[in-house]
């Protein structure tokens, strides 16, 4: 086992690489189909960062989050939005951004600084393993924050409301690997339900106003007036 | 100390020996995937004889910097071969004349060369590749530093046989700044061989190609030095990347020359199986528009710098 130890922080390291390089990509690709795509890149990345902390430090209920992560987040998740929201704007190919990419790349890059430095502020991991977490799930949340505000469409934003609570997690598991399985539990229940609100509101916005993109929507339209 | 200077030398005959063909390999698989069936893989070493064999014309207005070029870009990647390991995991008797960012700046001296060139004769073509490389250039260059700090910071150095050294153990292995850095470095040998996202290595559309419109103006035998000396910068990242950052297994340890002479197919088969994942990256990306390399290499920009966050504020 403890031969194994630095196999698995190192895994687990690993698992943070591509958490926050998937965190960038739901922030800087062009296209729906690619935002989804590493939602749920990252969401395995956060799976499997669970699970290696569950190994690592033997907390038997962290291997029941990650199961149930596993079904709801790269698989239900994305799914639903699926077959709520309307093929067109999975169809369209390019997402509208307030910043071009690349400086929103660099916004993003300073964000993860930021997001190490504010980290000391943290409480510290339980286990050394974890110590890459707080850091990483920190910036996870932050480039989450940022996907939300500089997307014009909804289901990106969504996305990026899903990638804050990804980052919660990510840093969380972390510095509370034992807490109760029931708490840890409700958190991918509300996702699910937040999928399934926002999707329908998406589909119901989409079909009344004819766009989903927040900044278009500026004018009030009554209820019923159709 | 004569045999290490051998060995030596037998690296630099490693790389100009088969950098065609690895290129040749390379362009036959891509005709395979794309289930045609393509030239033969020795194709490069045919069209090189051809090349050898025409008359050169240069055109009257060129200056000295169009003759000297070929030289350049073909002798640039025979230095980086003398710092790098190549066959063996020992440093050799030049391995510690310049580190791995004099390699860049050497094989950055031949695209020097190649870009003053390009606008060295009034082709109209010339001039927009050599604009357009340097553009690349520029964007790659905050990648490459970045990649180098962070493999300075972590490994202590930046004389590749000491970075080999640090890579071989497991938890090393995983760590996710050398993993990203891997990446990083990925996507660099793309943007800098002028392979597919960034680049069409097979495309002759004037208005599109970024790499090829430099040698436009290159005939006979000074096509055919300009031609190898690309090859052997491509092998010559190659070997960087998988001997230096990946897979720094499979080198020869001993000092006899039949080690060495047994590295050579070993290190063929990583060449191999490098190509077959540039092969799958080509085959399944499209060339992206000229404006949309800065995001490609804005990527590469942050994963690189990733890596080096995370390798380096642990605590």
């Amino acid at each position: 086992m403890d031969t194994l130890m630095p196999v698995l922080a190192s895994l687990n390291g690993l698992a943070a690489g591509v958490f926050l390089l998937s965190a960038f990509g739901l922030l800087a690709t062009r296209q729906m189909q690619g935002c989804v795509r590493f939602f749920r890149l990252q969401s395995l990345a956060l799976v499997a960062s669970i699970f290696l902390i569950a190994i690592g430090m033997r907390v038997p209920d962290l291997i029941a989050v990650a199961l149930l992560d596993f079904t709801i987040k790269p698989l239900l998740i994305p799914w639903l939005l699926r077959r709520y929201v309307r093929e067109e704007l999975f169809r369209r190919r390019e997402i509208d951004q307030v910043l071009n990419i690349p400086s929103s790349l660099l916004v993003a890059l300073a964000l993860t600084i930021t997001a190490y430095f504010l980290a000391v502020i943290l409480p510290p991991a339980a286990g050394s393993m974890g110590n890459i977490n707080v850091p990483v799930g920190l910036a996870g949340l932050l480039l989450g924050a940022f996907t939300l505000a500089v997307r014009r469409e909804a289901v990106p934003q969504l996305i990026g409301i899903f990638a804050i609570e990804n980052g919660s997690l990510f840093a969380g598991i972390a510095i509370a690997p034992r807490l109760p399985l029931v708490a840890e539990m409700a958190f991918p229940f509300d996702m699910l339900i937040i999928a399934l609100v926002i999707g329908i509101l998406t589909r119901i916005t989409q079909e009344r106003v004819g766009t989903t993109e927040v900044g278009a929507l500026r004018s009030l339209r009554e209820g019923g007036a159709e | 100390m004569a045999r290490s200077i051998g060995f030596n030398l037998l690296q630099v005959l490693f790389v100009i020996a088969l950098a065609p063909l690895v290129s040749g390999v390379l362009a036959r698989l891509k005709e395979v995937v794309q289930s045609r069936r393509g030239p033969s893989i020795f194709q490069p070493y045919r069209d090189l004889r051809k090349f050898f064999n025409k008359d050169e014309v240069v055109s009257e207005h060129a200056s000295w910097i169009f003759r000297v070029t070929p030289y350049v870009v073909f002798v640039a990647p025979i230095f980086v071969t003398t710092l790098i390991p190549v066959l063996t995991s020992y440093p050799l008797f030049f391995a510690f004349m310049g580190d791995m960012l004099g390699g860049g700046f050497v094989l950055a001296l031949g695209g020097f060369f190649a870009t003053l060139a390009a606008v060295d004769t009034a082709n109209p073509y010339g001039p927009m590749g050599a604009s357009r490389t340097r553009m690349v250039g520029f964007l790659a260059e905050p990648v490459f530093m970045i990649v180098f700090f962070t493999v300075s910071f972590i490994a202590g150095s930046t004389i590749p046989y000491i970075v080999q050294e640090h890579w071989v153990t497991l938890p090393e292995f995983f760590a996710p700044s050398h993993v990203l850095l891997v990446i990083a470095f990925v996507m660099l040998i793309l943007a800098e061989a002028g392979r597919i996202p960034v680049d069409n290595p097979s495309g002759h559309f004037e208005l599109a190609m970024i790499d090829e419109s430099k040698n436009l103006e290159y005939s006979g035998s000074g096509m055919a030095l300009m031609k190898w000396g690309g090859q052997m910068k491509l092998l010559v990242l190659m070997c960087i990347l998988l001997n230096v950052l990946v897979s720094p297994w499979g080198l020869a340890h001993g000092q006899s020359i039949g080690d060495v002479l047994l590295a050579a197919p070993l290190v063929l088969f990583k060449i191999g199986l490098f190509i077959l994942v540039l092969v799958v990256i080509e085959s399944s990306l499209a060339k992206l528009r000229l404006f949309r390399v800065s995001e490609f290499l804005g990527a590469a920009f942050v994963t690189s710098v990733v890596a080096m966050i995370t390798g380096l504020l642990r605590f």
